[in-house]
């Protein structure tokens, strides 16, 4: 395999694909399904199967080695599957040998393999097998660290990593208006598994939960079934639960300065301790309800002064087109004609002191709120290079003074450390933090 | 409370921003309306046709300069605006849908949005099927605002009475009293909501809940008082067991009460209001139902939410009514069907009254309670369109 990084996790093409396995969609299709369908090989699934890797290519995936971990400056593909967990094991060589499993079997999945090992048919098989045939789908997967990993509530060090818990993995201080469920904030660990397939992110997550066994459990999960932002330029910008084009000033993949300067943890940002955050982020996280009944019911023109932009075309309330740079001085009727409490002027970098987020947030629908209303809204994700300059203000401004904020409900927060990414197979995510805290790893 | 925006005389300039009756896409209304196309530059306000029939019409206006424009439409005089849409950045298309009577009109486009503006001619020829429209609406309009503006003055003056014995049972610690008094005083702040919700920051002095109050910030009001008057046991209180106020804190929390009442008060003495804030007013009210009075989360001490609710109700209703004149002219069936479901939502409540008010929310069964929030949808969204029919 390929063991250049690849900082900006463009598909891998088919000539890079030198894997040893075959593609999930080989296992059932073709010579290797006709084998494992007459138990050739065993009896059970037939994956391994060195012959039939040159009949399947796979276009559709990305390279889980890199600099950074996959699923941050990656295209944002349409379908999310995210997960809080909770640490149960108290053995920190626990802890390394899961970050060393979930790394072997993420790069697998991504590159659209199953799981895993060949196993008897008197064993159950190793990978779930929901995701065989379907290809890699773009599958990203990305591991983070919660403070609550680092120290219990009492502030005592868990796991002997307490020294290195890096200084931007802070508790988000209470907000005007937070309406967080404990059940489904917070989270020692999260996994975010995004593809292009539900059931291929739902496939990762679901192994990767399996492969924790005994040492971690899931606390919340989350499914977004539509991306609310571009991180691409060549994506065009789709919309949110309101209706409104979203992220349409978001950072880009094709803008790697800005990625540096706006989402890549910097040597120079963290103390000696947690120097091993470098080539890392932050991941924010926010369930953000909408109210959308209510919202279905207000004036487009309320619709449009309270986000600042045209409803159909996306254009800021000061003309042109979408991506227009707003003029926050032109002047309306009667003050400007971007309302001074509107969305796009209050988070626009410009009113921020220049700082950006690279949002990676979806579209979701949990069923209803008992009162025949959808519980629906935004998955915010937001991935940040430090969260106190970058995050934490930007959300007291947006909760304070936000006329959107009306129409909204936050349910969830939660905060990730997240680790740079892998080096190669014989790297695994996190090992710059179990090597800072000198615990063995080998 | 809405969710406060601490942007102080925001709220003011939104309500400010008259709404002109946008509708988008309307392109395929019925064969009686007509659309017209209107470009405005520096220099020209060019309408695709300055003839048309009676009856509902859309100008769709396309602002091709580089200055916000705006889009008028006047009487023959050219002086009394019709109708009007504001605040058209370069490039952006608006609509504006008027019904107009047979007669002779003026449009007027104004880059810029300074001078006479680019005034041009309209004539608006008979239409056998177009219903008949007032030559002076503008005499129910001003009739609407004039009784709404009372309502609010009296609610306000209603409000500061019942607050200022409320804070005085409080303070001198005859509880029983002050949780009577409680949601008596309150009904008619619910009642006028959306007007106090226009001044900025007193809103989230007089109405914040706990969970609107950021780290660090100070929380006065109804709800802290609420909390003090009925306190909480530890497990409603995030494990905390709660310490109640001294009386020191009691007389200072009380006397801010007054004191931001009282400002309130002087501030709706001549409250200028429009009809398109009351209609969308009316409807802001019955939003805050659906937020947290239906669901228990306005009053989650008191449990007192379903007289709020009533307070909400009676708001919408008295601005429906005063606009029901205008409403009726253009839209009965849509007056009709509010009306129908304004009843429906007041013969649910009255089942749970109870002495002076109601029943706790905490008596309601689910099925009640979910009873309630569907016959507010119900009505939502017919009152959703009350400004849009009252301003065309």
């Amino acid at each position: 395999m390929n063991t250049e990084p690849n900082p900006i996790h463009q598909p891998v093409s088919s000539s890079d694909e030198k894997t040893s396995g075959v593609s999930r969609r080989a296992v059932f299709g073709g010579v290797a399904g006709a084998a494992a369908l007459t138990g050739a090989v065993a009896g059970g699934y037939a994956w391994g199967n060195h012959q039939n890797s040159s009949e399947e290519t796979v276009s559709d995936s990305y390279e889980f080695w890199g600099e950074h971990q996959p699923g941050i400056d990656t295209p944002v593909q349409d379908r999310l599957h995210f997960v809080g967990l909770t640490v149960k094991t108290e053995k920190v060589e626990q802890l390394v040998k899961l970050f060393k499993d979930w790394s072997e079997a993420s790069a697998r999945l991504m590159s659209g393999q199953p799981v895993g090992e060949e196993t008897s048919y008197k064993a159950p098989p190793d990978d779930t097998g929901e995701a065989l045939d379907l290809s890699a789908s773009h599958l990203s997967i990305t591991f983070g660290l919660g403070r609550s990993l680092f120290v219990d509530e009492q502030g005592n060090d868990r796991f002997g990593l307490k020294d290195h818990m890096p200084e931007g993995l802070i508790d988000v201080p209470h907000m005007s208006g937070d309406m967080l469920e404990e059940a489904r904030s917070g989270g020692d660990l999260c996994i975010q598994a995004c593809a292009d397939d539900p059931q291929v992110a739902v496939h990762a997550i679901r192994n990767l939960v399996r492969i924790a066994s005994g040492r971690a459990v899931v606390k919340w999960s989350q499914l977004g079934f539509g991306r609310t932002s571009s991180t691409s330029t060549q994506q065009a910008t789709p919309r949110n639960l309101f209706g409104f084009k979203d992220g349409t000033a978001n950072l880009k993949t094709e803008e790697p300065e800005l990625l540096q300067e706006h989402v890549w943890v910097d040597t120079q940002d963290e103390k000696e301790p947690a120097q091993w955050m470098a080539s890392g982020s932050y991941c924010a996280v926010r369930r953000i309800r909408m109210m959308i009944e209510t919202w279905d019911r207000a004036p487009l023109q309320e619709q449009e002064d309270i986000v600042g932009r045209t409803k159909v075309s996306g254009a800021p309330l000061s003309g042109g087109g979408e991506f227009d740079a707003p003029q926050f001085d032109m002047q309306g009727k009667k003050g400007p004609i971007i309302p001074v409490d509107s969305h796009v002027r209050l988070m626009h970098p410009q009113m921020n002191g220049g700082v950006q987020m690279l949002r990676r947030g979806f579209n979701y629908t949990d069923g209803t709120d008992g009162l025949g209303h959808l519980d629906a809204g935004l998955f915010f994700i937001a991935y940040v290079r430090d969260p106190r300059t970058h995050f934490v203000p930007l959300l007291r401004t947006m909760m304070r003074s936000d006329a959107l904020s009306e129409y909204l409900r936050h349910t969830s927060n939660a905060l990730f450390a997240i680790p740079p990414g892998c080096k190669d197979e014989n790297d695994f995510i996190a090992s710059g933090l179990f090597k800072a805290a000198k615990i063995a790893i080998d | 409370m809405k969710k406060p925006l601490l942007i102080s005389g925001v709220s003011v300039s939104l309500l400010a921003m008259a709404l002109t009756g946008c509708t988008p896409n309307n392109k395929g209304a019925s064969d009686s309306d007509g659309t017209v196309s209107v470009t405005s530059t520096a220099s020209e306000c060019k309408l695709s046709t300055t003839e048309v029939k009676a009856g509902k019409t859309t100008f769709s206006v396309k602002n091709d300069g580089n200055e916000v424009t705006e889009f008028y439409v006047l009487a023959e005089d050219g002086l009394r605006i019709l109708s009007e849409v504001e605040n058209i950045g370069p490039s952006i298309s608006r609509d504006l849908t008027v019904e107009l009577a047979e007669g002779k009109y003026k449009t007027s486009c104004k880059p810029g949005m300074v001078g006479d503006g680019i005034v041009g001619d309209l004539t608006v020829t008979s239409n056998p099927d177009a219903t008949a429209v007032s030559a002076d609406e503008q005499a129910l309009r001003d009739t609407a605002i004039s009784q709404y503006t009372s309502y609010v003055k009296d609610q306000v003056e209603q409000l500061k009475t019942a607050t200022g014995d409320f804070a005085e049972a409080y303070q001198s610690g005859d509880f029983e009293k002050a949780r009577v008094l409680y949601p008596q005083a309150r009904l008619h702040f619910e009642r006028i909501e959306p007007v106090a919700e226009s001044f900025g920051d007193l809103d989230p002095k007089l109405d914040a809940r706990e969970a609107d109050v950021e780290e660090g910030q100070e929380w006065t009001g109804w709800h802290k008082i609420e909390k003090d008057l009925w306190q909480p046991k530890p497990a409603e209180n995030d494990g905390k067991t709660y310490t109640a106020l001294t009386d020191a804190e009691r007389a200072r929390v009380a006397e801010q009460l007054v004191t931001d009442t009282n400002s309130l008060y002087e501030k709706t003495r001549d409250v200028d209001l429009t009809v398109d804030q009351i209609a969308n007013g009316a409807k802001g009210l019955l939003d805050e139902v659906t937020a947290s009075k239906v669901t228990g989360e306005e009053e989650i001490w008191s449990h007192t939410d379903l007289s709020d609710f009533q307070g909400n109700v009676d708001g919408a209703r008295v601005a429906f009514e005063d606009l029901r004149p205008i409403v009726e002219k253009k839209d009965s069936e849509l007056a009709s069907n509010i009306d129908e479901k304004f009843k429906d939502v007041q013969t649910l409540l009255d089942q749970h009254r109870e002495g002076e008010g109601f029943v706790s929310y905490t008596e309601l069964s689910e099925d009640q309670v979910r009873e309630l929030s569907d016959s507010i949808d119900a009505l939502s969204e017919p009152l959703s369109k009350l400004t849009g029919v009252v301003v065309s």
